[in-house]
């Protein structure tokens, strides 16, 4: 396979949602070619590469499919960061970061769901779009879980406050 | 602009007197269009079942106004209001409510005959129903012998069967596998872009997902509102 129709499967494959550009397709393979893992044929005279699997690439794909994806190895996740924060900035409406991002993520999921509907695509890319349908619905449910443990909080603080008031004098 | 299938305009429910009164509902406003899928999330106790059984007539409102195609509810005769349920409202509940004893098209016929339509057309407008929620063949097996997918297919034929232009769904996928509560949104969806208007409450996000607009209730108010583009191009371009 050439490099860049090995591009352009991979975009049709996962829907786009992983942009690559041509040349890290290449780097890639330049690497796979270092590590034994695919071997380069001769040139063709429109300059094209061909590129296949060797038998220890075969080895190395098979373990990689062996193997689960642990989350060390996934990005940071910027909205936990930014929550985390924004409990412990003064002034900040935690509320309302939850609820903007609530809705933003609720019309990413309506785009991806009238994708669904329109019934593109084939199955690798229904199972891509599922999977990120369902990433969305997790954020949500934790952000339902952020929004109720924050007005635990809050009722906590509030009946310690009742609590302490007598102490200092105050008839309730 | 067509009249909306359902308006609730400035609504207040209050259960209960003085301390122990419970404010359900506080001036809520919300309009549904027909042809529109509107979703309602909220935490429990936001008032989503009262919202629900307001737009039905199944209870009433304290203050405010419900209007269903244009008819102020709370200004119908219990016949006139009993009339509205039955014509134009179609109710999809978490638990189905089918009736053991009587057969799937039985089941789905059942508010045809209740309004006096003659056997025959009923039946024939339920075996309609239930080829459009892909039910054909199964007119005359009870319920205990169909899955709960096929159930509450059952109960949505019941809901859309006739004129039935507004649909009311509380929690429609309860007990279903995510691809069968799938199955049931995009049926839901599909009887939307053929005209009719459906409010849906849900607490999952993938379902609300197949609504055109999502409302946020909290303590009984309308507190967000989510989702009026039609943009599906905006996630092929690498969506976030």
């Amino acid at each position: 396979m050439y490099g860049y129709q090995l591009r352009t499967e991979f975009d049709q494959t996962t829907g786009s949602t992983w942009p690559l550009n041509v040349g890290q397709v290449y780097t890639t393979l330049a690497r796979l070619e270092r590590d034994g893992l695919v071997v380069a044929g001769e040139e063709d005279e429109e300059g094209r590469t061909r590129y296949e699997i060797t038998d220890a690439g075969r080895v190395d794909l098979a373990s990689w499919f062996g193997t689960p994806v642990v989350s060390s190895d996934r990005p940071r996740d910027e909205l936990a960061i930014k929550l985390a924060l924004a409990v412990t900035v003064p002034g900040v409406d935690v509320s309302g970061v939850i609820q903007k991002q609530r809705a933003a993520t609720i019309v990413a999921m309506q785009d991806l769901t009238r994708l669904k509907a329109s019934g593109e695509g084939d199955l690798s890319w229904s199972l891509v779009l599922e999977s990120m349908r369902f990433q969305y619905d997790s954020e949500i449910r934790w952000l339902d879980h952020c929004e109720s443990s924050l007005a635990r909080a809050a009722r906590d603080r509030d009946q310690a406050i009742t609590t302490i008031e007598p102490k200092t004098g105050v008839k309730r | 602009m067509s009249t909306p299938a359902l308006e609730i305009i400035d609504v207040s429910r209050i259960h209960g007197r003085g301390d122990a009164a419970v404010h359900a509902l506080r001036g809520l406003n919300l309009s549904v269009s027909p042809g529109e899928l509107v979703a309602v999330m909220g935490p429990s106790g936001s008032g989503k079942s009262t919202l629900l059984n307001l737009a039905g007539g199944l209870d009433q409102a304290t203050a405010g106004r419900v209007r269903v195609h244009g008819q102020e509810l709370g200004s119908l005769s219990k016949g006139a209001l009993a009339e509205v349920r039955r014509r134009m409202v179609g109710y999809v509940f978490q638990d189905y409510n089918l009736i053991p004893s009587l057969t799937a098209v039985e089941n789905v016929s059942l508010p045809l005959e209740l309004d006096r339509v003659k056997a025959r057309a009923a039946t024939a407008l339920a075996k309609a129903a239930m080829d459009e929620v892909g039910l054909d063949g199964l007119y005359d097996r009870f319920p205990d012998d169909l899955s709960g997918g096929q159930q509450q297919r059952i109960a949505i034929a019941r809901a859309i069967i006739g004129d039935r232009s507004l649909i009311l769904a509380d929690e429609p996928t309860g007990a279903l596998d995510s691809e069968t509560g799938e199955a049931v949104l995009a049926l839901l969806r599909a009887r939307c872009n053929e005209g009719a208007a459906a409010l849906l409450v849900t607490h999952e996000a993938r379902h609300a997902g197949w609504a055109d607009r999502v409302v946020f209730l909290r303590d009984g108010a309308v507190v967000d509102e989510a989702g009026t583009t039609v943009n599906p191009g905006a996630f092929v371009a690498g969506h976030r």
